[in-house]
């Protein structure tokens, strides 16, 4: 007998050619939280899979021990059944129904008749939004409510399944602070209750707020189990990349030009709600060679004005003036913004970035397929060469770019997303969340990249809802709050309270 | 960087073939629908005692099948975009019809007419694709409209009647034969030139981009398996051409399909707006959000549909010499199987025109040799349904097997 809930011991997966899992431990105590952390394709989501049962018994070696006895889970509904529950970084929400539709999705409320009760439904899932600290009518529509409290409603639904064990994806990935600190404060509260918890994340500061211990995960392997009173973060990032990270950010010594952008009251409403003004009268500038940084807490406009900029891609009755090197320019469509040398990377990059059934070399070429057009035809030799010269510059992880992007671990599909735009040679970089659910060594080549554009005399605006992330790699920072830029400061005079003070600032009513 | 040509797999525990030989079974495997074609002929040359395989029925089912696989180079692109076009069978009726009505009633030349006939095609095109495009509403909706619509105006052209008897030239297009064998000849020898012209064409065309590849560095077949193919493909193109120059020679429609095949295998592969019909169809947002003009490249994409479905209804047309109420339909249904067969997505992205051709010929030498063995037209139906079925479960149970569906 031990005080441990969950045991799975020398778990091995093996995929066609690859494995995956070798010989993985993973201990975690009744009632505590356990952080998971490694690179991204370490291995943690599929030992969760493991966990779980989307791989089922047999198709994996070792044991899982759940409440001191061996289990075999066939599919997720077995580990459900046992109070094992899975919440994926991806909800796995139905936007059309209620709130209390997908709680009880699959494990309805029946009456008498085996039809659905649903005032009884609609009660029951009141009390569990209670529980999940969640004031929301259980008949609204999940598409009316924010992600933040969609987060939340997948939570309701776990406890509605009596859990034992919640597992939670990079749950604060597509989450703002205040959502973010509520759902830690949530778990925390969870653990009250004796449910334990295991929490895949990348941000070390959330890890270290709430996680009793963590495991370290890499290249599929068990590194090290840290208790609580180890927990800091410079031994976790040792422990995921396997050698000591003394910085996060590159240093980047700024080189910093004539003005190439100017951009001046710029200005888009909401794309359906013509009245409402998303991006207001904003006013910025970028030189050749600077990092600008746009901070903002979501919702605040930041990849609004982006796409807005970028051939109009967000908002109507969009208004304002674009310079570039003080010639005024229009960029009322993509293709009109990528020929004025402006690019912009999205912060959704599966679904806005790229092309995930089409390999590397096909989504480099994706922007700037003119260039390699000899005599009417594309030469697709000088494609395969052209993205060949990325993989090796980028230091994109794959066999060859024939290999399809959808099969890339995040970082490494950033790095062909980033390809795509410098190959398409712009003047002005927009990036938006560049390592956004990336792991902390992939970041740091991603950041060693922004600083080569820039020092080759690029103009780069950085969007990020990382503080730290854009006070170590800017050298200006912008703080947008409801749509208006409210204030800016060189790096040098950047804090983070002083930035967040400026993100918070409300407009005079 | 590694410079070698062959790269050898990587290293996988337990039984392991020899490089070249595990290549040659992966590539087969990347062709089963080329494998499926070889097994269907196989198979029903057995049952129909080989007359399958005589050289009159070969270039029959050339012949029959031409405006499907006309149809099914347009439908495959349409697809791999992510759309639909239910009209073609009906856009072909109309423009069937229109063709007569330029003949018979207002005394037009042939080749006027053909040409008259193909720019109605465009403008039918434009306007379905308009409507897609431009106004945003699903290409299902528009051409199961269009579908109506055009089938309606061939009977508003035709009038309840039919129209025949073209001119020769124009019937040419459909049955005619190009051959310069005396009337007393066995074998035409034009039609044997043409075909060892084109087994060259073929593999230098092929020892070029080989050639080319290995100067990039890139992976190509290993050389055993290179020649060997090339030899099948030597093989299969000498024996094709002999038994049509044992008939009447090359059909028409062979040529009009061969100069399609080439040009929309260029169009798909190798240029701009090929490419962003692919990048269209893996994530339309993305594409956008590349510059690509997604609305111009569904709009122009439709205009060739209607341009390949006039052309459709031009050869039908010409090979029965009569432009009929019934013509083309279920010609959609026969274009979509053949693409779906051939290995295109249903959610869109992926289709070759290679596939989508050989899923044509698929479904017609099921239809020839099951006509052959004297199977009832009810039982042909629901073979061919059941093959579609099959081909795609079997498509879709490869990618789960390979890993490379997209869970989400």
């Amino acid at each position: 007998m031990t005080q441990n809930i969950l045991e799975m011991r020398s778990i091995t997966k093996t995929f066609p050619g690859v494995k995956a899992l070798s010989d993985v431990t993973l201990e975690v105590a009744r009632g505590e939280v356990h952080a998971i952390c490694g690179e991204n394709g370490a291995g943690k989501s599929t030992l969760m899979k493991v966990l779980s049962g989307v791989y089922p018994h047999g198709t994996y070696d070792g044991d899982i021990v759940f409440e001191n006895e061996v289990v075999e889970f066939k599919d997720i509904r077995d580990s459900e059944a046992k109070g094992i529950v899975i919440i994926h970084q991806e909800l796995a929400l139905s936007p059309y129904l209620s709130i209390a539709e997908n709680i009880f999705l699959n494990n309805e409320v029946k009456g008498p008749l085996g039809l659905i009760d649903w005032n009884k439904t609609n009660l029951e899932a009141k009390k569990l939004l209670a529980r999940v600290g969640l004031d929301e009518d259980p008949v609204t529509r999940i598409l009316d409510i924010g992600v933040g409290k969609q987060q939340l409603v997948e939570i309701a639904k776990a406890l509605s399944k009596e859990v034992k064990l919640l597992i939670l994806d990079e749950p604060t990935a597509a989450l703002n602070d205040a959502d973010s600190d509520h759902l830690l404060d949530l778990i925390l509260h969870l653990k009250e209750q004796g449910i334990t918890s295991i929490i895949i994340s990348h941000k070390l500061n959330e890890i270290k707020k709430i996680a009793d211990s963590v495991t370290v995960i890499r290249d599929g392997k068990t590194i090290e189990t840290i208790r609580r009173v180890d927990v800091s973060e410079d031994r976790i990032i040792k422990g995921m990349v396997g050698r000591d990270l003394e910085n996060r950010y590159p240093d980047h010594t700024p080189h910093i030009g004539e003005e190439v952008l100017r951009v001046e009251g710029w200005t888009a409403h909401h794309p359906q709600d013509v009245n409402r003004v998303m991006v207001d009268n904003v006013d910025l500038t970028v030189h050749a060679g600077e990092i600008v940084g746009i901070a903002g807490l979501m919702g605040a406009g930041r990849t609004e004005f982006a796409m807005s900029l970028f051939g109009h891609s967000y908002g109507s009755r969009i208004s304002g003036k674009v310079y570039k090197r003080g010639v005024e320019i229009k960029t009322r469509t993509v293709d009109e913004a990528i020929r004025n040398g402006i690019a912009y990377a999205t912060e959704d990059r599966k679904m806005y970035g790229l092309n995930l059934i089409e390999d590397i070399k096909r989504n480099i070429s994706m922007a700037s397929l003119r260039k390699l057009v000899r005599g009417g035809l594309v030469n697709d030799n000088e494609e395969y060469k052209v993205a060949n010269e990325y993989r090796q510059s980028m230091n994109i992880k794959s066999p060859t770019v024939l290999a399809k992007t959808g099969q890339l671990s995040g970082g490494n599909q950033q790095k062909v997303v980033l390809s795509k735009w410098i190959y398409a040679d712009p003047e002005v970089l927009i990036l938006d969340e560049p390592t956004r659910g990336i792991d902390v060594g992939a970041k740091y080549e991603i950041y060693t990249i922004i600083n080569r554009l820039a020092s080759e005399g690029k103009a780069i605006i950085v969007i990020s809802s990382e503080l730290p992330e854009l006070l170590g790699i800017c050298d200006r920072i912008y703080a947008l709050s409801e749509g208006r830029i409210t204030g800016q400061m060189p790096v040098s005079d950047a804090t983070p309270e002083a930035l967040l003070k400026l993100m918070t600032l409300e407009k005079q009513r | 960087m590694s410079d070698t040509a062959v790269k050898t797999p990587e290293k996988k525990p337990g039984f392991q073939l020899p490089p070249t030989l595990s290549y040659i079974v992966s590539d087969l495997g990347k062709n089963g629908i080329f494998l499926a074609l070889i097994a269907v002929v196989v198979l029903f040359s057995i049952t129909t005692n080989g007359i399958l395989l005589r050289p009159q029925n070969i270039s029959n089912l050339i012949v029959q099948n031409g405006y499907i696989l006309i149809l099914a180079i347009g439908m495959v692109l349409v697809i791999v975009a992510g759309h639909i076009d239910l009209s073609v069978g009906s856009i072909a009726a109309f423009i069937g019809a229109f063709s007569g009505v330029l003949i018979r009633d207002l005394g037009f030349p042939w080749w006027l007419a053909i040409i008259g006939a193909l720019v109605i095609g465009a403008v039918v095109g434009a306007w379905q694709g308009f409507w897609i495009a431009y106004v945003g509403i699903p290409a299902f909706i528009v051409t199961l409209a269009g579908m109506l619509i055009f089938r309606g105006l061939a009977l508003i052209t035709l009038g309840n009647s039919n129209i025949g008897s073209f001119p020769e030239e124009y019937r040419a297009l459909g049955n005619g034969f190009i051959s310069f064998a005396g009337p007393d000849a066995t074998i035409d020898v034009f039609t044997l030139i043409v075909g060892a012209l084109a087994i060259v064409g073929l593999i230098v065309q092929q020892v070029r981009t080989r050639a080319g590849r290995i100067k990039y560095g890139q992976t190509v077949d290993p050389t055993v398996w290179f020649i060997a193919k090339m030899a099948f493909v030597a093989v299969g193109v000498g024996a094709f051409t002999y038994a049509l120059a044992t008939f009447k020679g090359i059909p028409v429609t062979l040529i009009v399909l061969a100069v399609l095949l080439m040009i929309y295998g260029i169009v798909a592969n190798r240029t701009v707006f090929g490419r962003h019909i692919y990048a269209i169809g893996g994530n339309r947002r993305a594409a956008e959000l590349s510059g690509v003009k997604t609305r111009s490249v569904d709009f122009w994409l439709f205009v060739n549909m209607g341009i390949l479905a006039a052309l459709a209804g031009l050869v039908f047309t010409a090979r029965l010499n009569l432009a009929g109420p019934k013509a083309g339909d279920g010609f959609e249904l026969e274009a979509i199987s053949a693409a779906f067969i051939g290995g295109a997505a249903v959610q869109g992205g992926i289709g070759t025109i290679s596939g989508a051709i050989i899923g044509g010929l698929i479904i017609g030498v099921l239809n020839n040799g099951m006509s052959i063995m004297g199977i009832g037209i009810e039982w042909q139906q629901a073979v061919k349904g059941l093959v579609l079925l099959l081909a795609v479960a079997f498509d879709v149970y490869n990618k789960r097997r390979a890993g490379t569906s997209t869970s989400r």
